[in-house]
């Protein structure tokens, strides 16, 4: 029983971070009906940004102890504004100038960028994988014979407050609603005066600020960077927003939980060598079955 | 008659083939030849995606399934074949051509099934959803070689010997290949099975009212280029030791979008041409090392901005051609 | 007895009724109109009769024979061609190739003939090319055999869109706004056209039109529809002076203004 509990505590803190880099990509492709396929790298540079943060102010000197706990805060919110900046130049340098053109021009675009990105990064930060600075002092403690550390809690304190954040982003403030208008009917929108690229921009903006925090929770977590880690990682959130119905929110948030729960279960009973695996099956099967996803909407097309 | 005439042209082709392949053997380093061999492979995979990608405009960015497919299957069934081949009519040219070719054949059945299983279901969806289930199957078929013991897993396959796989593939074999499959595949696209798929292509809805058997036929041309996919797969893993599931990743299927884009798609000769193009330019970026692939994606970035209807767009050369240098009366009409 | 024949037919888009219990009869040889103010459901009529949705009640028959919920490409081959109230060609295709795609019937050799360009195939292709072409000339774009769809004005590629449906060579031909966009000179032409496909093929033609002048000149009987209702049926006559058509299109305060 404590197994299931932990695969399950396991599963959800994996999930979490997938459901924070899959709002990136269900936002952008609300609004551009565009797969973002670089989105995975910019996860990548946030968690190198968080890296080189964490050392330029001294983590080492901290040891095991960590970063004080404004520093750590310090350290994520410069690794979201470099990853919201970089969300940003992409958009304008490669996404802008082919909007209007046939949609797989923009796909293919998108592609190369990632390539791009990957590739850089090999060649600036090494292709050898780095060891994540200990950020947080990890302090692990037992709860009915499930191990909790405090990296899975801040993993979900982090996530949860994020997730918050957006929503109250998206509810409450113009910005929000215009990104919430411009996603429904962007003729629309610009008619009522949105404007619509400032809109995108911020999209692609919040979207990548999350995707770097989920970066940091996953270097924590998993310890281990590597510059091709958003190829495998990004592709399973993208999965995440598809299962939860790509363009809605909430799917995103569902649909990062249960493929972070279905990989964990799946090495923990099955076998390690299929965790990989069991996200594609699932993408297979929810476009075979229901491509709207879980909490997507069917659109007819009008012919 | 006209049966004996195109027995004689393919004999002469033939004939070329073979006197250019054994030129290449003796005087040409092994370097141009791999990127020879290459770029022949390459022309096969190009022709086969375009035949989705272009004409019938169904993104399809996990062919590298396909190939992977193509070549385990002719390398198992290569390698089980030959010792009984040898034993039948003796070692030599013959015995290696027919475990080849048989190789090859299984090869292209195994993954014309697998287009079949993949196409069926997946065929219904439109635009970036089938590109990224397709996408998702190449990648299941690769974890599916990577976890399959009896194939060498992630270590790789390279048949019984010590030696690796046999390398029965000869610049004849590649290239008439090659020129088989353009050749079968252009008919194709010029016949009223072509001018269906690209009707598809242009208008779905439209196609379907005019009693075009939408479905039937995305997943014929789906089977048919993923059998012609194996038979590059199969060509690729007799040239060398052994193959790896790392051979057939994503990037290889992106390696082919990028073919068929360079040279434009929709067009065959433009498929021709961006598949020779990637196996030379990839060859010989090989000296700058860790920046080329860095390049390589700039590259495709900067296609997407500035031309992205490639070198010939969706035209044939014969039609560029003609449109430059040829009949004004053409020009006039329009 | 009726070629087409529709009998309380219902259509239901989530939760919106588009077709309320239509029934109407189309004998054979006969101009039919299918009128109504926008969005009154006639195009979704032409839909359902075609294949492209399912009728959630009610029968559809052509030639006797139920067909509805068929498939499109079902429903084309046994007969029924239609035209698309917003044009939709192969535009990056040349006109003769625009026709030719519909001549599956006159198109006997198999794919793999195709990919061997074996001789049976080249007279396949021949025949569709003759055929095509005589279409063409029918529908007047003879000389733009070569020329590519898209590029083609506007009324023409409506001309296209007809003859690529006789390709078809179906009994009954549904067209959707054929006059949209013609001046007088070019609607006239369009019903002298409309007369041949019926008197010289034989054909059964029922028209979604909404120039009236059309409607009136052509159609031997109309039928009226509003709100997916039917409203009136009848001559073209009859349904002008209608009081209820009058009301569909103008608003009530006709009746006064009457």
């Amino acid at each position: 029983m404590s197994t299931l509990l932990q695969q399950l505590l396991n599963g959800l803190s994996l999930g979490s971070i997938y459901a924070l880099i899959a709002l990136g990509y269900t936002m952008v492709y609300g609004i551009l009906k565009l797969i973002n396929f670089a989105h995975g790298e910019v996860f990548m540079i946030g968690a190198y940004a968080g890296y080189f943060g964490a050392s330029a102010l001294g983590v080492e000197r901290y040891g095991a102890a960590g970063l004080p706990l404004y520093l750590a805060v310090l350290v994520l919110l410069f690794a979201m504004a470099v990853a919201a900046l970089l969300g940003v130049s992409i958009e304008l340098l490669a996404y802008r100038p082919v909007r209007s053109a046939p949609r797989l021009t923009p796909l293919i675009t998108a592609i190369g960028v990632s390539l791009f990105l990957q590739n850089a990064a090999m060649l600036l930060f090494s292709p050898n994988p780095r060891p994540y600075p200990p950020i947080l002092r990890e302090v692990r403690f037992e709860l009915g014979g499930v191990i909790v550390t405090n990296v899975k809690l801040t993993i979900f304190v982090v996530a949860i407050a994020l997730m918050l954040g957006l929503n109250w982003f998206i509810q409450r403030t113009w910005t929000g609603k215009a990104m919430r208008a411009v996603s429904t009917n962007i003729d629309a929108a610009r008619l009522m005066g949105v404007d619509t690229d400032r809109i995108i921009r911020a999209t692609f903006a919040v979207g990548s600020a999350l995707a770097a925090a989920g970066g940091i929770l996953f270097g924590l977590d998993q310890i281990i960077i590597n510059p091709l880690m958003g190829v495998l990682t990004g592709l399973k959130a993208f999965v995440a927003a598809v299962l939860g119905g790509i363009g809605n929110i909430r799917g995103a948030v569902l649909g990062g939980l249960l493929i972070g729960l279905a990989e964990q279960l799946t090495s923990g009973y099955l076998s390690p060598d299929y965790r990989d695996a069991v996200t594609f099956v699932i993408l297979i099967f929810i476009l075979i079955l229901r491509p709207e996803g879980l909490l997507g909407v069917v659109r007819p097309e009008k012919v | 008659m006209r049966l004996l005439l195109r027995l004689a042209v393919a004999s002469a082709i033939g004939l070329v083939l073979y006197g250019i392949g054994l030129w290449l053997q003796g005087g040409v380093i092994e370097y141009v030849q791999r990127i020879v061999f290459l770029a022949g492979i390459n022309v096969i995979l190009a022709v086969a995606l375009n035949l989705i990608n272009g004409t019938t405009g169904q993104f399809s960015i996990g062919h590298a399934g396909f190939m992977a497919v193509g070549a385990y299957g002719a390398a198992f069934s290569g390698v089980k074949l030959q010792p009984v081949l040898q034993n039948w009519i003796g070692a030599g040219a013959v015995a290696d051509g027919l475990t080849l070719n048989v190789g090859l054949l299984v090869g292209a059945v195994l993954a014309g099934l697998t287009g079949l299983l993949v196409g069926a279901p997946s065929l219904r969806l439109r635009g970036d959803y089938l590109a990224v289930v397709t996408l998702g199957f190449g990648e299941v078929i690769r974890i599916s070689f990577n976890n399959a013991k009896f194939l060498g897993a992630a270590t790789g396959f390279s048949g019984n010997s010590p030696a690796g796989l046999p390398a029965l593939t000869t610049f004849f074999w590649v290239y008439a290949w090659a020129i088989a499959i353009l050749i079968l595949i252009r008919n194709l696209t010029f016949s009223q099975t072509g001018r269906s798929l690209a009707a598809i292509r242009e208008d779905e809805i439209a196609a379907e009212a005019m009693a075009t058997p939408t479905t039937r036929l995305k997943v014929l041309a789906f089977s048919l280029s993923a059998a012609s996919a194996g038979i590059a797969g199969g060509l690729f893993a007799f040239m060398q030791p052994s193959i790896r599931p790392e051979d057939f990743r994503f990037d290889k299927s992106i390696d082919m979008v990028v073919m068929i884009i360079i040279g434009g798609l929709g067009s065959i000769s433009g498929a021709v041409v961006g598949g020779i193009f990637v196996a030379v330019t990839l060859e010989l970026m090989r000296d700058l090392q860790q920046y080329r692939l860095v390049l390589y994606a700039l590259l495709l970035i900067v296609i997407m901005l500035v031309r992205p209807q490639g070198l010939l767009g969706s035209r044939e050369l014969s039609q560029v051609l003609r449109l430059r240098f040829g009949r004004p009366k053409a020009e006039a009409a329009k | 007895m009726s070629l087409l024949s529709l009998e309380k037919v219902d259509k239901i888009f989530g939760g919106l009724s588009a077709l309320k219990q239509v029934s109407l009869e189309v004998p054979e040889r006969a101009i039919f109109g299918l009128i109504g103010p926008n969005g009154a459901g006639k195009t979704t009529l032409f839909n359902v009769i075609t294949g492209v949705y399912s009728p959630d009640g009610g029968v559809i028959r052509f030639e006797g024979q139920s067909i509805g919920g068929q498939s499109p490409a079902r429903i084309a081959h046994r007969g029924i061609a239609r035209t698309f109230q917003n044009i939709r060609l192969f535009r990056a295709m040349t006109v003769e190739e625009n026709v030719m795609v519909a001549g599956h019937h006159l198109h006997q050799a198999s794919v793999l003939s195709a990919m061997l360009r074996t001789r049976a195939q080249i007279a396949d292709e021949a025949r569709l090319r003759k055929r095509a072409g005589e279409l063409l000339e029918i529908m007047g774009l003879g000389q733009h055999a070569e020329d590519v769809a898209g590029s083609l004005p506007y009324g023409s590629q409506r001309r296209l869109e007809i003859a690529r449906a006789l390709m078809l060579q179906p009994k009954l031909l549904l067209l959707d706004e054929p006059a949209a966009g013609m001046n007088s000179q070019e609607a006239a032409e369009l019903e002298r056209q409309i007369r041949f496909l019926r008197d010289q093929m034989g054909l059964t033609i029922v028209l979604v039109e909404h120039n009236m002048a059309v409607v009136m000149s052509v159609c031997e009987a109309v039928h009226v529809v509003d709100h997916g209702e039917t409203i009136a049926h009848g001559t073209p006559e009859n349904v002008k002076k209608d009081p209820a058509v009058l009301a569909a299109y103008l608003g009530k305060s006709t009746e006064e203004v009457a």
